[in-house]
């Protein structure tokens, strides 16, 4: 009886689930599968106060609850706005929400560079993802965009500000996970920038972290920048004993060699634990790990297309065929 | 003459100084509350007074009151705001000028009725030298037990104390101001909690506007049902109108609620008129984020009736042929005015003030201002101006404070109202720009010497 009532059942894109109360919308909506969960771009379940920042996640409420049905009158943060039982969500179903979402990811992109192919990021990137999924395939900005100079935060991570898409997460990392906060945004608008208090270096043992965070390509490991595509390496779960963190990590091989490792992300694109510096950056050796296997990816992934099962090699042509073709 | 309740002895030589205000009645309000009434009763006083933010919101200030949570063992706060920043609004200003007292004795009274030990005035920085004039009154009346140790000989005891600034906007939104007042970076928190329940240090706030904390003033002096009965309907009490533009005697006025805008502008007692005796083109009636209206639509409702300085009078017809009376920033436009340029001066100013935690605003409005930019250079096309459209649609709603919609409000209401103007422009901007000199300039001889460069 006790448990019914902490229950509250609500019904996204059509499909009902009972949650616990004061689970927000979007973990209700991760709940049901990865169809009807809204994106996200700040919200980081494993980083408290996170989220709302990007307004990706914004979904249409079109019944508040069982005692109050009226609609909500503006489009809401699902990953900062909790449920009531008997509301009602339109996320993919709302042409509201694809319309504001649409939006969101234009004005995302209005400053970012649009460097992937020389950018770590591309292919785990989640702005591309988003830009795939729910962007204009055409540009309505003509104007200059807003470019900063690349700044080393330590001498393991850097930070490229232009590709920044001001999510907070790497604040929030540094806030909740690091000691002595010396991280955090300057300036306002469109010219706010992250920095480290005066370009302070942020000297802990957690302060690899950001980089994983990071859903875009402007905090990026030192000791990874331009060694290969993600989509060349191959992903293997591996683990050590570890006097600060769990130990278990992510080994990215590019053939006997560990080019990067990073901490385990799950299908959302969050870190299942915040591993140390000494396992990111220190331990590159096979020798070093236990391995435990190759990491399951998402098949959607182009990390997947290179490995594993199931892989169709695309067809070789020879001369003469390329020759019918132009033809 | 309308009735006057908070300037009515502004015109006393000395008013800003404790003993002249004390001679006039000052400091009654404190006295009859603490000494008569519990702090339950001043609350019900304020509610049935009928009083509303006069911030911009226009929010009943009772029930904002009546909101606040009061668990046991928490302190709450009484957050003043004086970052009056809205373009066209300067009425706080005006009142902490020239009758500081007149605050002071009102957060003394409101603190009373929250059960507030601690309140605070949060000022932008640019009043740097109101703090002064605050900090002076605010010692005066600790000299003369106002404040400080139990006030009157009873057992409540408050300290009130003056917070600058550092010269943002959107440190006039209220969690903003609170993040800011804690020492923190002025970014708006994402509401729910609101201040109610969470607010300063994580404790119950109630965060009011200077011209309604002064408000409350003659609200306790005279009775809740007394004050509704000026004004206009749910419109109770008098408002402070900033008035600037082109009109002949610009200033802050205070008026009752219910006179019509058409008497605000032309009447001897008010404005008195278009300057120059030009005509009148439109009007930003609440500051610079209301709609802007044409003259036709400001001086009558959609309707045909005759629109009234009063809050519902003024939003009537929705956004679509409406505006709001906001924080009263009155805004007069002659038709030598370029709508095109007023609303770039907009934009460029919520470019400046977006603070960039949430992506529509932060990147929206430095898109809308490049646009008008754009558009001023005499590179615009006619598409930009619906790309315009577009972008303020977006904006509108989608972001975690009002600053988004305060940005999109004015682009929308000027495109559409003015759209012919915008394509004017852009088909003949040479023409235009002409314009812009000679009026900018007020002055044949100057135009003709900018002219010649």
């Amino acid at each position: 009886m006790q448990l019914e009532n902490d229950m509250a059942k609500v019904t996204i894109d059509g499909i009902q689930i009972e949650v616990p109360d004061g689970t927000t919308i979007l973990n209700a909506a991760r709940m049901i599968g990865p169809d009807v969960a809204p994106p996200t771009m700040c919200y980081y379940s494993k980083l408290k106060t996170s989220g709302g920042y990007c307004r990706t996640c914004l979904v249409e409420v079109t019944k508040g609850s069982e005692k109050d049905p009226r609609p909500m009158p503006k489009l809401v943060a699902s990953c900062r706005t909790t449920v009531m039982d008997g509301m009602e969500v339109s996320n993919n179903t709302s042409a509201k929400v694809k319309d504001a979402r649409a939006g969101v990811v234009e004005f995302l992109l209005l400053n970012h560079p649009l460097d992937c192919p020389v950018c770590d990021q591309a292919g785990e990137c989640h702005l591309q993802d988003l830009g795939y999924e729910h962007g204009n395939y055409k540009t309505r900005t003509d104007f200059e965009r807003r470019t900063f100079d690349k700044i080393d935060i330590g001498d393991k991570v850097q930070l490229h500000m232009t590709r920044c898409i001001l999510c907070y997460r790497c604040v929030k990392t540094a806030e909740q996970i690091t000691d002595g906060r010396v991280h955090g945004v300057i300036n306002r608008g469109d010219h706010a920038e992250i920095s480290t208090y005066v370009a302070q270096a942020i000297d802990n043992d957690f302060s690899g972290n950001v980089i994983d965070v990071c859903p875009v390509g402007a905090l990026t490991d030192k000791t990874f920048r331009f060694k290969s595509r993600v989509w060349f390496t191959k992903p293997v779960d591996a683990h050590r004993s570890c006097d600060t963190c769990s130990g278990k990590v992510v080994l990215w091989y590019q053939g006997e060699e560990v080019l990067r490792v990073t901490g385990r992300k799950d299908e959302w694109g969050e870190v299942e634990e915040f591993i140390c510096n000494t396992c990111r950056f220190d331990k590159k050796k096979t020798s070093d790990w236990t391995i435990e296997g190759p990491r399951k990816i998402n098949r959607h992934s182009v990390i997947a297309a290179n490995h594993y099962t199931n892989l169709v090699k695309p067809k070789e042509f020879k001369l003469n065929e390329i020759k019918q073709i132009t033809e | 003459m309308g009735r006057k309740v908070l300037l009515e002895h502004i015109n006393e030589a000395g008013i800003q100084g404790y003993d002249v205000y004390r001679s006039k009645g000052g400091y009654a309000s404190v006295e009859k509350a603490l000494k008569t009434m519990a702090p339950d009763a001043i609350v019900e006083e304020v509610k049935k007074s009928g009083l509303r933010g006069r911030g911009g919101a226009g929010f009943p200030t009772g029930m904002k009151w009546s909101f606040l949570a009061k668990p046991e063992g928490v302190p709450r706060y009484l957050v003043c705001n004086a970052d009056e920043s809205e373009p066209g609004t300067f009425k706080d200003r005006y009142l902490m000028e020239h009758i500081p007292h007149l605050l002071i004795e009102g957060m003394i009274t409101s603190s009373f009725a929250l059960g507030a030990n601690t309140s605070y005035i949060y000022i932008r920085g640019e009043y740097f030298y109101l703090v002064r004039i605050l900090e002076k009154a605010i010692a005066e009346a600790y000299a003369n037990g106002w404040l400080g140790k139990n006030i009157l000989g009873t057992d409540y005891s408050l300290d009130l104390y003056v917070h600058p600034g550092a010269g943002a906007y959107i440190c006039g939104e209220e969690t903003a101001l609170i993040e800011s007042l804690e020492g923190k970076r002025g970014n708006p928190r994402i509401k729910p909690p609101f201040p109610a329940i969470a607010g300063l240090y994580g404790c119950p706030t109630v965060v009011n506007n200077v011209e309604t904390i002064a408000a409350v003033v003659p609200v306790v002096n005279m009775g809740g049902d007394e004050y509704a009965k000026i004004g206009l309907g749910r419109s109770a009490g008098t408002k402070l109108i900033s008035a600037s533009g082109h009109i002949k005697k610009p200033g802050v006025y205070e008026i009752e609620m219910g006179i019509t805008v058409e008497e605000f502008i032309y009447s001897d007692e008010y404005c008195g008129g278009i300057l120059n005796d030009k005509k009148l083109k439109a009007v930003v009636a609440g500051g610079s984020s209301v709609p802007v209206l044409p003259a036709d639509l400001i001086l009558k409702t959609a309707n045909g009736e005759p629109r009234l300085m009063t809050y519902e009078s003024l939003a009537d017809g929705g956004f679509a042929t409406g505006t709001m009376l906001g924080s009263g920033g009155f805004i007069v436009m002659d038709e030598s005015t370029s709508i095109v340029q007023n609303l770039h001066t907009f934009a460029r100013f919520y470019h400046h003030e977006s603070c960039g935690q949430c992506s529509p605003c932060r990147e929206g409005t430095g898109w809308m201002e490049k646009i008008l930019h754009k558009i001023l250079d005499g590179h615009g096309t006619l598409e930009d101006i619906d790309l315009l459209w577009d972008i303020q649609r977006k904006i509108e709603g989608n972001t975690i404070c009002p600053l988004g919609d305060a940005a999109a409000w004015p682009v929308a209401s000027a495109i559409r109202h003015f759209r012919s103007e915008f394509e004017d422009f852009v088909k003949n901007p040479t023409a235009h720009r002409e314009v812009k000199y000679y009026f900018h300039c007020n002055n044949l001889d100057t135009a003709a010497s900018y002219s010649s460069l």
